[in-house]
């Protein structure tokens, strides 16, 4: 029976806390101190929707690159080119190969969910298994009450037929064109209607159809949910649509607004993510996806959901979390300020396609070289082998070295150079399995590098060509997330 | 085996122009400056000179590529003009290329001139510029004193000495090479600085603070070179001959080997042993009278000493706070100031190291005289620790 078969979850480490977003903008809207409260999860400069998903993909494949998938999917509104498929960079970073289908789905906040039931009945009807990754990095004015209420987050799923941890039972779906928010092409940020009438007329109405509807598909009744998973910023909305459609409000699960705010489109599936690490085999799981109508799927979980536990899922991630207390700094992650970068950031970030197409499994798939003759491994890969006491031609494997553990050897925090987060660390790692690289950090904090600390290797923005609206991404070293 | 250069080739003239932040000055007019006081010593005219060879490194912020600058500017009379670029090594490359024309017979006379004017650029530091699209991708992100902060930590893991010692060793450094430019007035920086003002420092790029690091400057040096027996039929009777000219490049590594644990520069042995070999120098603590080293930062002096084999390894720090490399110790280095008191101006820099030595050499060091030495030493540094160019140079009186 078609389902998940694996899970994976990402939420950028550090947490911007609601009362220091207030004490900057309250001055100007003072309604806003009633979202006091909670944090909300920030991506680092360097991150974005096509990164998380990355890395929510990686936990959910667990350091596997299983050969039958058939199909990558990826689920954003944010996602960093418009024309240039995202889904096939995530595909590309993972080493998933060439032969499969990849497709990214957007324009509404229900993509996630929708794009899933799509992939479920592929996946049923074709065979092998998927990949499904969202990611979502959305901004807001300062000011505005999503500022607040947004965070930034991803989560993954493979699809398949068999070994699945939850099956899929079946959904409802309804299409309404109701414009709770939008957001234009090209715009910057999302225009929202009255939350009262978003509740009233959108929730507590479409919903609950949506509901019937997966019910009646599927001919379980509403007292067989055990978790009701749905997103919504307004307080408590998932308790009241719960009980209106006769589960009772404790069959809504936490929505973790408190802990990272809402991922938008990817926020269905974080809640699904973090459902499955409470969840036991057995039960009955509901997922809500809200935009332009509603989706309304139903998992229930087998007895191999307990495989699942070395993932970091959404509870490790959410576990592994640096609170930020710089508000300019959430300001220009976002780039919500005009921020001066010096004369030393001027410099020409161009990137030579027909180079990233040459050595695109070195750059964006982290892959290096193996000599088959001494079985040295290094990076980049070369016609010549590295080893002084080798030197043999055109001996070299791919070796995918993303996955292998990092040792800093070496590392300074460099003021001078141009970095959107200085100091800027970097440093010499030397990798588990051989291989070195003098490589970016990320997510580290001042005076919290060593030598001989491990590191992971981490998918993220190189830098930002703004001039040609083009990210370059690669490899970078960041303490690794602890285990949940 | 090759014969290699050892007193074949004598510097007939030498000189260099003022460093600093030479706002008034085109590279053009530093090039000059160094170029007239180089032919007065030489005491020839410039048509003369058979060949020249010119360094730049970026030149892309003053006189762009080729040899036609130095041609153009010094109105040279259509001979061979060669440009070279070796990173920070590009001022000894030029010199390398003089002598061995020189040495082969295919010139008589030969000119090496480095410039580079770098204070064009609106900012403190070297320029940053673009490594090509391929390693634009994958290099890291970091300043040239993030690059060798790195053999702070590693050296410091590898010897176990702590940082508070390290700190304190490289920040003597500093203090010396102060103390020796400010009696240079050539030099960009010219005053003498506490050990307190370098450790109390702004971070740069941890460990190094602003005082670990060089100036950046704009300056010219020049040397004019033919063989011994020219030089004697031209007068000159003191004569300065090259030892050893010696460059070892990086082929990976140090980069992507895991046999370098990066708390040394595995160029600058290899350099280094090949250089007292052609020199014919077997205990370079005892023989070599002075040095120059690269010390675009402090703790690559410091490195330095070691892979040079004057210090042992680990043990520079000590010879440091001991006095060793001060002006009145054992063995003098950066007696003119160093990178740190004159900047660097890349192409420059190693023409104005052997500059100093061989003025030096001649007893011409005014109140930086050192007394009676034989050999002198340059060495450049061009890259990162994990990927370089290294040169090392030896002149010292001929038959000695």
């Amino acid at each position: 029976m078609v389902g998940i078969k694996a899970y994976g979850g990402y939420v950028p480490k550090r947490r911007l806390p609601r009362k220091v977003i207030l004490e900057n903008v309250s001055w100007f809207n003072g309604a806003l101190k009633a979202y006091s409260k909670g944090e909300r999860s920030m991506c680092n400069w360097d991150e974005d929707a096509l990164t998380m998903a990355v890395e929510a993909s990686r936990d959910c494949l667990n350091k596997t690159r299983p050969d039958d998938i058939k199909a990558i999917y990826l689920a954003s509104t944010t996602l960093p080119f418009t024309d240039r498929q995202n889904s096939g960079v995530l595909g590309t970073a993972l080493n998933l190969g060439q032969n499969m289908m990849t497709m990214d789905i957007t324009s509404s906040q229900r993509a996630a969910t929708s794009g899933l039931v799509n992939a479920l009945s592929v996946v049923q009807g074709s065979g092998g298994s998927a990949l499904f990754a969202t990611g979502e990095h959305r901004r807001a004015q300062t000011a505005n009450t999503n500022e607040l209420m947004y965070g930034d987050g991803g989560a993954a799923l493979l699809l398949g037929n068999d070994d699945t941890v939850a099956e899929y039972v079946g959904c409802g779906q309804i299409a309404v064109d109701f414009v709770d928010h939008y957001r234009g092409q090209n715009a910057d940020f999302d225009y929202n209607w009255e939350e009262r009438w978003v509740r009233d007329e959108g929730y507590m109405k479409i919903v609950p159809d949506a509901v019937q509807a997966a019910l009646d598909n599927t001919g379980l009744s509403a007292g067989d949910i055990d978790y009701f998973i749905m997103p919504g910023t307004i307080r408590n909305i998932g308790g009241m649509v719960a009980k209106r459609c006769g589960m009772g409000a404790e069959a809504a699960r936490d929505n973790l607004h408190n802990v990272m705010g809402e991922a938008g489109t990817s926020h269905s599936l974080i809640m699904l993510v973090d459902c499955l690490q409470d969840a036991k085999p057995g039960q009955t799981i509901m997922v809500i996806g809200w935009g332009q109508g509603c989706d309304a799927l139903i998992f229930k979980t087998t007895d191999l959901l307990t495989t699942m536990a070395n993932r970091q899922g959404i509870k490790g991630h959410l576990a592994h979390r640096k609170e930020e207390t710089n508000y300019n700094k959430f300001l220009a992650f976002n780039n919500l300020v005009e921020q001066d970068g010096g004369l030393r950031s001027e410099t020409d970030k161009q990137t030579a396609l027909s180079t990233l197409y040459r050595n695109r499994e070195m750059v964006i798939g982290f892959v290096g070289g193996k000599c088959e003759q001494c079985g040295t491994v290094q990076y980049p890969k070369a016609r010549i082998c590295v080893n002084p006491n080798c030197g043999a031609i055109n001996t070299q494997e791919n070796h995918k070295m993303a996955e292998s553990s990092a040792t800093i050897q070496s590392w300074t925090a460099d003021n001078l150079t141009y970095a959107p987060d200085p100091p800027h660390h970097f440093g010499m790692v030397t990798f588990e399995g051989g291989g070195r690289m003098m490589a970016d950090f990320t997510d580290v904090d001042e005076g919290g590098v060593a030598v001989g600390d491990e590191f992971r290797l981490v998918f993220r923005i190189k830098a930002a060509d703004e001039r040609r609206n083009f990210n370059k991404y690669f490899w970078k070293a960041a303490p690794k997330v602890q285990t949940a | 085996m090759a014969s290699g250069i050892r007193d074949k080739v004598a510097i007939l003239g030498m000189g260099c122009s003022k460093f600093g932040e030479r706002w008034d000055c085109d590279a053009e007019d530093l090039i000059v400056e160094a170029y007239a006081e180089a032919i007065d010593d030489a005491g020839i005219e410039t048509t003369q000179i058979d060949a020249a060879w010119f360094a730049t490194a970026i030149e892309e912020v003053h006189v762009g590529k080729s040899g036609v600058p130095l041609s153009v500017a010094l109105r040279l009379p259509n001979i061979p003009v060669t440009r070279v670029e070796n990173f920070c090594a590009s001022g000894t490359e030029a010199f390398r290329g003089a002598v061995y024309a020189v040495a082969s017979g295919a010139a008589d006379i030969a000119l090496a001139v480095g410039v580079e004017k770098l204070k064009d650029t609106g900012y403190g530091g070297l320029p940053q510029r673009g490594a090509g699209p391929l390693n634009d991708m994958i290099r890291n992100n970091g300043s040239a004193p993030g690059g060798f902060a790195q053999l702070a930590t590693a050296y410091a893991e590898k010897h176990g000495v702590d940082m508070d010692t390290v700190k304190r060793a490289i920040g003597s450094i500093s203090v010396k090479s102060h103390a020796n430019g400010a009696k240079n007035p050539k030099a960009h920086l010219q005053k003498e600085i506490p050990l307190e003002t370098v450790l109390n420092a702004p971070m740069i790029a941890a460990p190094l603070g602003l005082f670990d690091c060089c100036g950046v400057s704009d300056g010219s040096a020049a040397a004019i070179v033919t063989t011994p027996e020219i030089a004697a039929s031209l007068g000159k009777t003191d004569r300065i001959t090259v030892k050893a000219l010696q460059l070892a490049v990086s082929n990976g590594q140090e980069s992507g080997h895991n046999s370098w644990d990066g708390s040394y520069f595995l160029t600058t042995r290899k350099a280094a042993e090949r250089a007292y070999k052609e020199a014919a120098i077997e205990k370079p603590r005892e023989q070599i009278s002075m040095f120059e080293c690269h010390d675009c930062f402090s703790i690559t002096e410091m490195v330095t000493m070691e892979d040079l084999y004057i210090s042992r390894e680990g043990e520079a720090w000590r010879d440091v706070l001991d006095g060793f490399y001060n002006a009145d110790g054992e063995v003098p280095c950066q007696i003119d100031g160093g990178l740190k008191c004159f900047g660097h101006p890349i192409g420059a820099s190693g023409l104005r190291m052997l500059y100093e030595m061989y003025n030096q050499l001649l007893g011409r060091a005014g109140e930086r005289q050192l007394a009676d030495p034989t050999f002198g030493m340059t060495h450049n540094l061009g890259g990162q620790p994990h990927q370089n160019v290294s040169s090392v140079a030896i002149i010292g009186r001929e038959g000695a």
